[in-house]
């Protein structure tokens, strides 16, 4: 029962983000700093992440290449593949809901405990909206994010089977080319964008209805990024479902 | 004016506030006091909106709370000001911007007026030269002035403050106490008090509310709690040896 309140609440707190808007003119720095700290302050670990899981994917599909009639061209066809598909939008998503989430979590429950909220509301301000929706909006970037992270994912790939000896360039670059499916990338970037939209409002949850102190805003953040996978994850395997199936 | 009238609230099982009645004036200090755990807290928050009593009312002015629109009752929330324990400035915003931050938001003011109203608050608390310090930078008491800067922008009609001296060295906490009457009476405001303070309840205490276990067990002004029998106030009040001696003093002085 606790569960389906929560889950209630969430719903609530999504409708009330969305009421009685603060003016333009205070939410438009709000929305570009959390675009600056929620989005080019990620870029550096989805660039650093995407770049080694490309690799990695490279050498294990090298590694398990052992019957010969098998073209080599598959390395290049199976990262891509992997790249695009999962690790870029999946993988990167689940990161980010630990680094991202955690940070949303830890400073909206500092907000909450150190009475900044209350604040806000005594005042008037609808303070989902002014705390929450500049999250929501600098999230709509995400793709972009996660656009970077296919190109270095599958750069990566390329850097490691290559230079590892598994496969020519001329091969990967075929393989990357083979049996493209444009749609595969759209289907990503749906999924990239509503992973943003739980990664923005499932840690802002915890951190905004939180009760204690300041050790549980860090259980909070703990709390918040098992359910933010929890939901990335089911959300990833009804979508393939629903787009792919 | 604040009127209260046999206001109750509970959480769940647990029933804090018991059927409270009183008023605070306009213009006055009003002051709250009693042992933890006595709902005073609870009954702040009710007086802020913040909690919704079971039954009762508040009426600001001859405007009942419970009756208002949810329009009307944020109207009425940009008519409050408040001061929080811990004066809840904003940490990402430098103390100009704690206390510009309700014109902003709430008044179709230029720059040049808003500044013009944050520097004449900022210098009416006495901090002239803190404009671009952050909350972080300065000390608690600097932070209280500037949360009272922050809760007069607006010019309020309502003043809460709950327990703006706490964590305060004694001079500061005289400082304090002294600037919010000084204010409530320039700018005839009705203050709300919520304190566990004794200093303040003798220097400040124009009414005094004396809450216990959320009923009210006595009201008075502060030359009344002196002569005041109600043990239960008595016992609050004269709890250290200090004030128990100038109790005495004043007593025997009177006979």
């Amino acid at each position: 029962m606790n569960y389906l309140a929560s889950i209630g609440s969430y719903f609530i707190m999504i409708r009330e983000v969305f009421k009685k808007p603060t003016k333009w003119r205070i939410m438009k720095p709000l929305i570009l700093k959390e675009i600056d700290e929620l989005i080019f302050g990620s870029l550096g670990i989805i660039i650093f992440i995407s770049f080694f899981i490309g690799g990695v994917v490279s050498i294990q599909t090298a590694l398990n290449i052992t019957n010969p009639l098998i073209p080599r061209n598959l390395i290049g066809f199976a990262t891509r593949q992997s790249v695009i598909l999962e690790f870029a939008p999946t993988f990167t998503s689940i990161i980010m809901a630990g680094k991202v989430g955690s940070y949303i979590t830890s400073s909206i429950g500092t907000m909450r405990v150190t009475e900044q909220i209350d604040a806000l509301e005594v005042m008037g301000v609808n303070s989902l909206n002014y705390l929450v929706f500049p999250k929501i909006i600098a999230l709509l970037f995400y793709p972009f994010a996660i656009a970077i992270a296919m190109n270095v994912g599958i750069f990566g790939g390329w850097v490691a089977g290559v230079f590892g000896g598994f496969s020519t360039s001329a091969d990967f670059v075929e393989g990357l080319q083979l049996d493209f499916i444009a749609y595969h990338v759209t289907y990503s970037f749906i999924k990239s964008i509503l992973f943003a939209l739980i990664i923005a409002t499932i840690p802002s949850y915890h951190g905004y209805y939180m009760k204690g102190g300041a050790l549980e805003v860090g259980k909070a953040s703990t709390t918040s990024f098992v359910w933010t996978s929890v939901a990335i994850i089911i959300t990833n395997y009804i979508l393939t479902q629903l787009l792919l199936g | 004016m604040i009127q209260v009238n046999d206001l109750h609230k509970s959480f769940g099982e647990n029933k804090i506030l018991k059927g409270v009645t009183t008023s605070f004036e306009k213009g006055k200090t009003n002051l709250i006091i009693g042992q933890s755990g006595s709902g005073k807290t609870v009954f702040l928050k009710c007086l802020l909106g913040l909690f919704e009593p079971e039954t009762g009312y508040i009426c600001y002015d001859d405007r009942t709370y419970s009756s208002l629109s949810a329009d009307e009752k944020r109207d009425l929330r940009q008519e409050m000001g408040m001061v929080f324990q811990g004066s809840a400035l904003f940490d990402s915003m430098t103390v100009e911007g704690n206390v510009m931050f309700p014109l902003e938001m709430f008044t179709k003011q230029s720059k040049s007026e808003m500044q013009d109203r944050v520097n004449t608050v900022l210098k009416r608390v006495n901090l002239d030269n803190a404009h671009e310090k952050y909350p972080a930078e300065i000390s608690g008491g600097m932070q209280k002035r500037v949360a009272i800067a922050r809760a007069i922008v607006m010019n309020p009609k309502y003043l809460f403050c709950d327990e703006p001296n706490s964590g305060l060295d004694p001079k500061t906490a005289i400082l304090i106490d002294n600037l919010i009457q000084e204010i409530t009476e320039e700018y005839d405001i009705t203050t709300v008090i919520n304190t566990h303070d004794m200093n303040s309840v003798m220097e400040i205490g124009q009414k005094i509310l004396f809450l216990k276990n959320g009923h009210k067990e006595w009201e008075g002004t502060n030359k009344e709690i002196f002569k005041t029998d109600n043990e239960a106030v008595t016992d609050f009040v004269y709890s250290s040896e200090l004030f128990k001696k100038v109790r005495q003093m004043y007593i025997e002085e009177r006979n």
